[in-house]
């Protein structure tokens, strides 16, 4: 299973929680520079999937590679390259907004002068160079999300996973947002992302859909819509997950 | 290397802008040094004394007296039955009841000794055994004196008694090392063992998780910062030490530090595997607590571990802080080297590999 062109390979990927099968023989594979958007209702495993893709949860059983290195045995060789922004807002809030930056920068050992620089570009292309030193904890959600995908991406990884990057966030900071990972992808980065909203879906260039810890469909959003004789990706998640056990 | 640079000046940052922390380190071992020596006294002062005399003589007068002057006894009151005494027994005025018998002087001098009775309340058992061997000692001193101006050669006195490396006989000089140790038990123990499981619980320990960093240098770096507040801590309580109660260590500084940084090493492992344990704060203070109270009680911080039942006795060589207690007390009062005292050092440099064995082992990047 080394094939160049796919940065992420997965096999039957299971993790079970005593008796209950959070994600359930999932395989899938991600090319390089893609984006890739992997849905499912509250529950469904999107989560405990990126998980162990990550090097943070060990699989049950099944195989899978995350950028030429094995999930099960080399997770902290995963870490090196890629990048992550969790579903709940997890940098040092009193830490400001560089030091967050260099302490990540640091940790990938990102050298000091790139690193410098790499932050005062990053932060400028979205207009925040000034607030660099203000502690992140004052800073509004909508900030805080972008800033954690500039975090992510500091050390320029080959991909980036984010769990549920817009959650609770306004129109225009998602709108603002999805620039931020066309902008990225257009770099070269892989983005692995998950997401309720529908919209987004459309954004991505390939979409998984899980129900109860399973794939369930797997391809574009225009030959999703065709095949699913859907009208929006909306009505095709609607289809989809009509047969849904979990979830809210 | 440089990661560790980077960590430890997160961490730095962090403890110099958490509101509560950099106070903590510097404040709380004074006012535990200037308060606790107090009011943890096991020095028995003011034992209230009723006198029953029935004699009405030079002797028992002499022995009123006598008691009046004592700078641990007080005269309570002198009545002439022993039932107005206990009256004042029962309704807790009195804590000794002193009977001198009729015709005690006239016995004392024939030779026909009539007995002194001692009554006291027991209900604190320190205070009632103290108070009666106070009051047995001044007993025996007036009645010694009345011998000797009885028949003036067999003045002198039978025996001597000098307390060594403790000589004033205050419990303050016992509890003022053991205090350290509840200082460093805290801030070097409780304190790192919450910021771990706070990192957890706000969830950034997950975006260190999903990084490269090595999980013994992520700890180290949080552990720095402490051992270092652990060694202002030291230094703070012994000046207070000196200042306040002119108490220094009479053996060698060094052995101090020394066996206080070993201390600092066990104790920071133990914190970090309660940490590792729980995955909220209150989690690890149960932990924390639960092992705290046996170390406190067990450990001969408060009460000598000698006095233990030999079961109990046994089950203290398990608790670290018993070899660190003793070495601090024999250091500092008695003025013990480090060779008198090196099995201790070796117990706490094996409890502390240990400790951090197991501190690495319970942390996991990836479950």
């Amino acid at each position: 299973m080394s094939n160049n062109d796919y940065i992420i390979e997965v096999k039957d990927l299971t993790k079970q929680f005593g008796s209950f099968t959070a994600v359930d023989h999932i395989s899938f594979e991600v090319r390089r520079s893609e984006i890739f958007g992997f849905l499912g209702a509250n529950g469904a495993g999107k989560t405990t999937a990126m998980r162990m893709l990550c090097g943070l949860s060990y699989p049950t059983s099944g195989a899978g590679t995350v950028a030429g290195f094995d999930v099960r045995k080399e997770g902290e060789k995963i870490k090196r390259h890629i990048g992550y922004m969790s579903q709940r807002f997890s940098l040092y809030e009193d830490l400001t907004v560089l030091e967050n930056m260099e302490l990540f920068g640091g940790i990938y050992q990102v050298d000091k002068k790139t690193l410098r620089e790499r932050a005062r570009h990053m932060l400028e292309r979205l207009d925040f160079y000034e607030e660099r030193n203000t502690l992140v904890g004052s800073l509004p959600l909508g900030w805080k999300q972008k800033l954690a995908f500039v975090v992510a991406t500091i050390h320029k990884p080959e991909i980036v996973f984010l769990d549920e990057p817009t959650g609770g966030v306004d129109p225009i900071t998602r709108r603002q947002f999805w620039e931020m990972i066309y902008q990225a992808a257009s770099e070269g980065t892989t983005i692995f992302v998950t997401t309720h909203y529908m919209d987004e879906a459309e954004y991505c260039n390939r979409i998984s859909m899980m129900v109860d810890g399973k794939i369930k469909a797997l391809d574009t959003p225009a030959n999703l819509k065709k095949s699913f004789n859907a009208a929006s990706m909306d009505e095709v998640f609607r289809i989809l997950a009509r047969d849904a056990q979990r979830g809210d | 290397m440089s990661t560790l640079k980077v960590l430890l000046k997160k961490e730095v940052l962090q403890f110099k802008r958490n509101l509560f922390l950099p106070k903590l380190v510097v404040v709380f071992p004074i006012m535990i040094m200037l308060i606790i020596p107090w009011v943890t006294t096991m020095d028995v002062r003011h034992v209230n004394v009723s006198v029953v005399d029935n004699d009405h003589s030079q002797l028992s007068q002499r022995i009123i007296n006598k008691i009046n002057a004592s700078e641990y006894l007080t005269l309570h009151s002198v009545t002439g039955s022993f039932d107005l005494s206990f009256n004042s027994l029962e309704h807790g005025d009195v804590d000794a009841i002193l009977e001198i018998p009729q015709d005690f002087e006239k016995g004392f001098v024939t030779g026909s000794t009539k007995k002194l009775s001692i009554s006291a309340n027991s209900v604190n058992a320190t205070k009632g055994s103290l108070g009666l061997q106070y009051l047995a000692q001044t007993l025996a001193t007036s009645i010694k004196e009345m011998r000797a101006s009885h028949s003036p050669t067999q003045a002198g006195d039978l025996v001597v008694i000098q307390n060594r490396y403790n000589p004033t006989l205050e419990y303050r000089n016992f509890m003022i090392p053991a205090l350290l140790v509840m200082l460093l038990i805290i801030v070097t123990g409780f304190l790192p063992a919450l910021n771990f499981v706070g990192e957890k619980e706000i969830g950034t320990i997950e975006q260190i998780n999903v990084t490269p960093v090595n999980r013994f240098t992520f700890t180290l770096a949080k552990l720095i910062v402490y051992w270092v507040a652990g060694f202002l801590v030291i230094t703070i309580g012994m000046l207070v030490a000196w200042l306040v109660y002119g108490l220094t260590p009479v053996g060698n500084i060094l052995a101090i530090y020394t066996i206080s940084m070993l201390f600092i090493l066990v104790i920071s492992g133990f914190g970090l595997i309660a940490s590792n344990l729980s995955s909220t704060m209150q989690q690890a203070v149960f932990f924390m607590f639960f092992f705290v109270m046996v170390f406190i009680l067990m450990s001969g911080l408060l009460t000598p571990i000698e006095s233990m039942p030999q079961w109990a006795q046994y089950f203290t060589y398990i608790l670290p802080p018993r070899y660190f207690i003793s070495t601090i007390r024999a250091v500092y009062l008695k003025g013990a080297t480090f060779y008198d005292m090196r099995y201790n050092y070796y117990a706490l440099a094996a409890f502390a590999v240990v400790m951090n064995l197991g501190a690495s082992l319970t942390y996991r990047k990836q479950s």
